[in-house]
């Protein structure tokens, strides 16, 4: 039995915005995985909530005009780990997202439930920043978009204003094409668990597969919110594809990471295995993206 | 013979079709529901608790506080048999609800309600002041002089200390030559976390009390809410239904005396309490966090001159099972591996947190992973074969034990490792796996363990049966013995099928236990049902037998000695005639004009006897070093529990054993915070019970020794799967890596420590 004060579901993401104009102390609710735990511990009991479940429109990923990827904020994650566009241009937002919880989870959990809480842990939050992301919110005075960096504000906290609903995700067509990407959740037991630490890299190689053009890294628990790696990015970029380049990238995270120590894990067990995750990740993107770097080839 | 063979559960189509009740099912939807209120400090007393806000919230009926518990009965809790020698009874410290706040967690007051939301309300709307005292969480440092004293009359908050002195250590460490192997080992608080949370409900009728709960005791919850309300135990009935798990946990008598004593204030209305998991976690039950100090003396021959051990057990705040959990881990050290001189010391210890109770092992796993990483580190230091050292020194055959007269008569050590060994390709693979190097390397470790079933002669071990023939041959079973996931209702169907000679089908086994109306009986506990059941069951089957065979003899005129019971029919043992059916016997023992009988049998059987129950475990695991991670690629459990009445079922008893012995060797721990005593991660997220995911396939063998002393051959098997799985998996890791873990669980952070100890990273 949840502690709920009252339910209004909408129709349409313009029905939404009006009931949570017209209700301003209410809460989105999608697939209710989160809300309704919090509800149960009592940190959201006895409030309003505006569910926007049944707003089909929310759903599916699909191509924009000009080749950005769009995913629709209800989009569950197996859905997400399913899809074909998803699978041929960003199959690592897939890998992510089946990482989450269970399978029950991940039919019923969204990306836009995992990414408007908040939680730095989040599997898909790293792997968005990674790609760098675009947020689509729509509100009562329209639609904006930022980037999704941008988005989270602090733990807990998005940029969301009263009325406003994250519609979709997008990812730009430039921050995709030409990208190989892998993630690692790392985590204290197989299933059912949050990362302790999670690390999304991607790499753009030069043609003959020898130079770094681009590479990017985030970080989920690394910090109180997901965060990129910058020092390291700049560390590695237009670096020849090499064991040096790797180690040195892995390395050079420590300067961008802010993990702190708690009982679920010391800060110096988070920088051991940040700078592993970053090392074995870019290494493995790397791979995906049809380059060798093992000492010989240096 | 049904023995032996696998017969589907009895239960098995009711519980996979939903049918199966279980107490919330059967409870009246007009229940009042109860949230407890837990103390917010970790020790000290509570000077006043403001109800005024919470009780003005919709929905609440009434809200009872530790002030309002004016007849102070205090109450022992632990599922053992009660024993009319009042030096043996169980230690009686817990009221109802109590102002005297012990730990982080306390029963200190209940909200009653019409439904949960209001209850929930009322509980955030309370407010307590406390009279703070200062705690103690480590057991060692509450045995110091100063320490902060939990309970009166318990100097040094030492509960129970025991010592075994065989030979003499002191004379026998004076041998020259000898190599000291000394170790400190540690396991962690972890919780049972069986699928369904404690619930109970009580209602009144006339002047008696009716209770249902989730137990594995009901008869020995009968005598102790007696004990908690004052009231006389025949005026308490419980019922226990299907239960969804219990693991020792539900040994204990939980809340069902709260329960009854709310619905006693409320005039015998209807009262429901349903513990959520988090509660489940800090006030139920956990096991016995133990630290061990082992010192070993052992001859360059790889025999030991002397050893000793020092065992510390974190009791928590209230006695519960107590020392019961530290001795039997104390009793097993002497006898795993025999040595002419032994000293042990158990101390149980109060500490200001969770309490500890019966646990799947009863001290057994928490005492194999010192001993055995103990004995893994002596043939290191030895050089020697970690299971030929073993094999060296194990308990020969012949062993008897003088206290429990408990015989090895077979040579089930060596027969369990041989068989694991030859599963696993052991003897190749840990050849393969020495003197790795690299990131990631392979291990293979093996570990054995000491069981014991049944209590005797430590506690009463005693069976009642009952059974009743219907007029078409079947008959229903009823035993004190309870079915608590684990198959007990169809070993004792296997078991009645063979003794009355009548198809399977045609025993009802009455899975519920309902103390107006059961046999008397204490419960499952003690890897002990089949064991303790099989001696009862045999007797009433072969007293029903024979007034059955003494009716067909009116009927038949034939003498009874020369008829006997075959697949459910009455047959002439002399010429193999089958002369009437049972069903047609029974039918005219019911209907008869003339000598109408209702054919029953009822019986107790005492049990003075017990059997050792032994078997080990190899792992074998991959650790990915930089990574600080365990992967479990493949496990196997041996076990001589004699005769199997039931392989099928047997197997899966054992998968469950080695699935709680991988959590607990590689994940799970219960964390409390040092500054306020709370318990940092009670939930099933930040509680790392292991998931099937983190599982390699189960691979559950058996060598068969018939248990000469038991009625059926049988021995132990509840338990004994969660002793061995822990300390292999931890032998294996020091195989791979060269690095022994002595703090369970094998987790990332207990290995990012040891691995940055020993230079690895």
């Amino acid at each position: 039995m949840y502690d709920i004060k009252a339910l209004y579901e909408a129709k349409s993401v313009k029905d939404a915005v009006r009931l949570l104009v017209e209700h301003p102390e209410a809460l989105v609710i999608a697939g209710g995985s989160d809300v309704l735990i919090k509800i149960r511990e009592g940190k959201l009991a006895g409030r309003e909530l505006v569910s926007i479940y049944g707003i089909d429109e929310m759903r599916g990923v699909s191509y924009e005009a000009d080749g950005s990827i769009r995913i629709g904020s209800l989009t569950s994650f197996s859905h997400i780990t399913n899809d074909p566009i998803i699978q041929k241009h960003i199959r690592v937002l897939g890998e992510a997202v089946d990482m989450v919880g269970g399978p029950q989870i991940r039919n019923i959990g969204t990306i836009g439930g995992n990414t408007c809480n908040g939680v730095t842990s989040a599997d898909s939050a790293s792997t968005l920043h990674a790609w760098d992301a675009v947020v689509e919110i729509t509100g009562p005075e329209g639609v904006r978009q930022i980037p999704i960096e941008k988005f989270y504000i602090r733990a807990g906290v998005v940029d969301l204003h009263q009325g406003e609903v994250q519609t979709a995700i997008i990812i730009p067509k430039p921050a995709y094409e030409g990208y190989f990407g892998h993630y690692i959740k790392y985590a204290m037991r197989n299933a059912m668990d949050i990362a302790t630490l999670g690390c999304s890299v991607n790499v753009k190689l030069s043609e003959d597969k020898t130079v770094i053009q681009d590479v990017r890294i985030a970080y989920g628990v690394a910090g109180p919110v997901p965060l990129r790696a910058v020092s390291a990015e700049k560390e590695a970029k237009g670096k020849p594809v090499c064991e040096k380049t790797v180690k040195d990238f892995a390395q050079a995270i420590l300067e961008d990471i802010r993990p702190r120590d708690s009982w679920r894990a010391s800060k110096a067990f988070r920088q051991h295995i940040a700078v592993v995750l970053a090392e074995r990740a870019l290494r493995e993107s790397i791979r995906l993206a049809g380059g060798e770097c093992d000492e010989q080839t240096v | 013979m049904y023995a032996g063979k696998n017969v589907t559960r009895v239960d098995a189509y009711d519980k996979v079709l939903g049918r199966t009740k279980y107490t919330d099912d059967l409870c009246d939807k007009g229940a009042y529901v109860v949230r407890i209120l837990h103390s917010s400090i970790a020790h000290g007393k509570v000077v006043s608790i403001d109800t005024s806000r919470a009780e003005k919230i919709p929905g609440v009926v009434r809200i009872f506080t530790c002030f309002d518990v004016k007849e102070k009965h205090y109450f022992p809790t632990a599922g053992h048999p009660w024993s009319t020698d009042a030096a043996h009874q169980d230690v009686a410290d817990r009221l109802v609800l109590t102002e005297d706040v012990r730990f982080y967690g306390d029963d200190i007051g209940a909200v009653v309600a019409e439904d949960e939301v209001a209850a929930s309300q009322a509980i955030e709307a309370i407010r307590v002041e406390y009279e703070e005292y200062p705690f103690v969480l480590d057991v060692q440092e509450a045995m110091k002089d100063g320490a902060p004293q939990i309970h009166k009359n318990y100097p040094n908050n030492i509960l129970k200390h025991t010592s075994i002195r065989q030979g003499n250590y002191e004379e026998a460490v004076k041998e020259p030559g000898l190599i000291k192997v000394e170790g400190w080992y540690e396991t962690p608080v972890v919780q049972h976390c069986h699928l369904e949370n404690f619930i109970c409900y009580a209602q009144m009728e006339g002047d008696r009390i009716n209770i249902v709960s989730s137990t594995q005791i009901p008869h020995i919850v009968r005598r102790v809410v007696g004990q908690a309300l004052g009231i006389s135990w025949g005026k308490i009935r419980v019922v226990k239904p299907y239960i969804g798990g219990g693991f020792g946990n539900k040994q204990d008598v939980l809340y069902e005396p709260l329960c009854a004593w709310l619905c006693m204030q409320l005039g015998g209305h209807l009262v429901k309490i349903d513990i959520p998991r988090e509660d489940t976690f800090v006030s139920n039950r956990v096991r016995h966090s133990i630290r061990s100090h082992i010192i070993s003396w052992v001859r360059p021959d790889g025999t030991y001159a002397a050893r000793k051990l020092e065992a510390f057990s974190d009791q928590g705040a209230y006695a519960s099972h107590g020392h019961s959990i530290a001795a039997k881990g104390a009793g097993a050290f002497p006898q795993l591996y025999p040595c002419e001189n032994v000293e042990v010391d158990a101390y149980t210890v109060f500490t200001n947190k969770s309490v500890a109770g019966a646990m799947r092992g009863y001290g057994i796993p928490q005492t194999m992973w010192a001993v055995e990483g103990h004995t893994e580190e002596v043939a290191a230091r030895l050089g020697m074969d970690p299971v030929e050292f073993r094999r060296r020194n194990l308990m020969p055959v012949g062993y008897v034990d003088h206290f429990s007269k408990n015989e090895l008569y077979d040579d089930s050590f060596n027969q369990c490792l041989d068989k694991a060994m030859a599963a696993m390709d052991y003897k190749r693979k840990y050849r393969e796996y020495q003197n790795q190097t690299g990131d990631i390397r392979r291990g293979i470790g093996v570990s054995v363990f000491w069981y014991n079933t049944a209590v005797w002669p430590i506690s009463l071990e005693t069976s009642s049966c009952r059974m009743v023939l219907n007029p078409d041959g079947s008959l229903q079973v009823q035993l004190g013995e309870t079915e608590i996931g684990q198959g007990a209702d169809t070993a004792f169907a296997q078991m009645t099928a063979d003794v009355l000679g009548v198809p399977l089908e045609s025993v009802h086994v009455i899975s519920c236990q309902d103390t107006d109306v059961t046999p008397f009986g204490t419960g499952a506990y003690a890897s002990r049902q089949t064991y303790t059941a099989g001696f009862s069951i045999r007797q009433t089957g072969l007293l029903l037998k024979e007034r059955i065979l003494e009716y067909a003899h009116g009927l038949t005129r034939m003498p009874s000695y020369n008829l006997d019971i075959v697949d459910g029919n009455i047959v002439r043992t002399t010429d193999g005639r089958i002369l009437m059916t049972l069903g047609e016997l029974a039918a005219e023992a019911l209907y008869s004009l003339n000598n109408s009988q209702h054919l029953t049998a009822e019986s107790t059987a005492q049990i003075k006897s017990n059997a050792y129950s032994f078997g080990c475990t190899i792992a074998e695991v991959e650790v990915d070093i930089p990574m600080c991670k365990v992967k479990l690629l493949d496990l196997v459990n041996v076990h001589d529990a004699g005769n199997l009445i039931n392989p099928a079922l047997a197997a899966a008893q054992v998968h469950g054993g080695m699935s709680m012995g991988i959590g607990f060797g590689l994940s799970e721990q219960l964390m409390f915070d040092e500054k306020t005593g709370r318990a940092l991660n009670n939930n099933l997220l930040d509680y790392k019970l292991s998931t099937c995911m983190d599982h390699p396939r189960l691979n559950a063998l058996f060598v068969e020794n018939p248990e000469p002393t038991s009625s059926f051959g049988t021995k132990g098997l509840g338990e004994p799967p969660a002793c061995s799985v822990a300390p292999a998996i931890r032998n294996a890791v020091y195989q791979a890596t060269g690095v022994f873990v002595n703090k369970a669980p094998v987790n990332p952070h207990n290995l990012f420590a040891r691995f940055k100890e020993e230079g690895l990273l």
